[in-house]
């Protein structure tokens, strides 16, 4: 199994959690990465952005946020 | 209803609808191509506490503590009152002051420059062409690494500070209390602060549009940053509709007056109506949004966006007590000097908070 990445976007302002999303993203043709967000726009955002990149998108709630998974 | 609204069609069907009821309010008593600004409204708010003295400009305007409530309510209903803050709250209110002097400069925030537009005041068209650029010049930033670090959980009472402050201000609208001897709270007699849609159909529009927003994550600079960045218009589409909707009420109504002579609280000097939304777009951008957003926020518990209202507040009084708000004459003696400096503190800041946290 390849390594997970995690990007930590838990508390930044728009759009800094899917700019780092993205750069995460750039460089990478499969995986699995992991984004870490505290508000509901931030993982909608970075849902819809990952979407429109061919990402499969899933979420789980964690404590005070949400934890936006991706995988290809 | 929900679905829809959350969903990427959220942010256009929740601008046209925000477009119709801008209308309605300017139809309603509101001042021309005032249906709704989130600058012009939090300056007469200002003017009503008594923070300035300008008598045109002072009444409690009840959309905003409405915009607040309303985003309140619709987070805690659908699970999503998140308190937060920590972000660089100094810098944030610095930006909500720059921001607010930079809008009353042009004479409108983001919103009211797209219903200037909508109307017919071609003004506007400099003033929404230096909010792109002013936009832009925040995407530099951001591109640069420009962050003003995370904010942190808060305890859930902290979410409760700005809609407890919408609550006071609704009181002092409705009771409309006087503080002392010649003291506040003032409602203007003549001039724009006189002209206001009937208080309650004005805090239901407040309170609706706060619901809207606060489902569809509706921003006007939002809007042209995710586009201009990502190419997203999902966003872009809202502030379409919002114009859209908005001139074609207008034209419906008579109200479309196409020009720029003689246009509702505006005046006609191109480059400072371009280089105030310079400073007002930078300053939006650095912070995560435009103002109603910023409103929407605070709603939803975030006390950097709450720091960030405040800051507006104070924008406000400063614009007015020192000379540098524009007015229907053209910009104020100290216009100039505030839109400098504001554009050095947002270089200032934009420059200082790279990649930190």
């Amino acid at each position: 199994m390849s390594d997970v990445i995690t990007v930590n976007a838990s508390g930044l302002s728009c759009p800094q959690p899917v700019m780092m999303t993205k750069k995460a993203l750039a460089d990478l043709t499969s995986g699995r990465v992991e984004v870490l967000v505290d508000t509901a726009t931030s993982r909608n955002n970075v849902l819809r952005f990952a979407q429109n990149k061919g990402w499969r998108v899933s979420t789980e709630e964690r404590d005070g946020g949400y934890k936006v998974i991706l995988e290809k | 209803m929900d679905k829809i609204l959350t969903s990427k069609h959220g942010p256009w069907l929740a601008g046209g609808f925000i477009g119709l009821i801008a209308v309605a309010l300017a139809n309603l008593g509101n001042p021309g191509n005032m249906g709704f600004c989130v600058a012009c409204f939090t300056r007469d708010i200002a003017g009503a506490l008594g923070f300035h003295r300008a008598g045109v400009v002072q009444y409690i305007r009840p959309e905003i503590p409405g915009f607040i409530l309303g985003s309140f309510l619709s987070s805690l209903i659908f699970r999503e009152y998140s308190p937060r803050g920590g972000s660089s709250p100094a810098v944030r209110f610095g930006l909500g002051l720059f921001a607010m002097l930079g809008a009353l400069v042009f004479l409108g925030c983001p919103w009211r420059a797209y219903l200037r537009v909508a109307g017919g005041d071609w003004n506007a068209l400099y003033g929404v062409g230096g909010l792109i650029v002013g936009v832009f010049i925040g995407i530099l930033f951001l591109w640069n690494g420009f962050s003003l670090g995370a904010a942190e959980k808060n305890p859930k009472g902290a979410g409760l500070i700005m809609p407890l402050i919408a609550i006071a201000l609704l009181a002092f609208l409705f009771l409309a209390p006087t503080f002392g001897e010649n003291g506040p709270i003032f409602f203007s007699t003549s001039g724009p602060g006189s002209q206001h849609a009937p208080a309650l159909i004005a805090l239901a529009a407040g309170l609706i549009v706060g619901w809207l927003a606060q489902r569809s994550r509706f921003c006007t600079v939002g809007a042209i940053r995710d586009f201009l960045m990502m190419g997203d218009g999902h966003l872009l589409k809202g502030i379409i509709a919002f114009t859209l909707v908005a001139f074609a009420g207008n034209y419906a109504l008579g109200k479309f007056n196409p020009g720029f002579e003689g246009q509702p609280v505006a005046h006609t000097n191109e480059l400072w109506n371009f280089l105030g939304m310079v400073l007002s777009g930078l300053a939006f951008t650095l912070a995560g949004g435009c103002p109603g957003r910023q409103l929407i926020m605070a709603g939803e518990g975030d006390s950097d966006a709450g720091i960030f209202v405040i800051g507006m507040l104070a924008g406000a009084a400063v614009a007015h007590n020192f000379a540098a708000a524009s007015s229907g004459a053209g910009i104020g003696p100290m216009g100039i000097h505030v839109t400098v400096i504001g554009l050095i503190f947002c270089a200032f800041v934009g420059i200082c908070f790279r990649d930190r946290g």
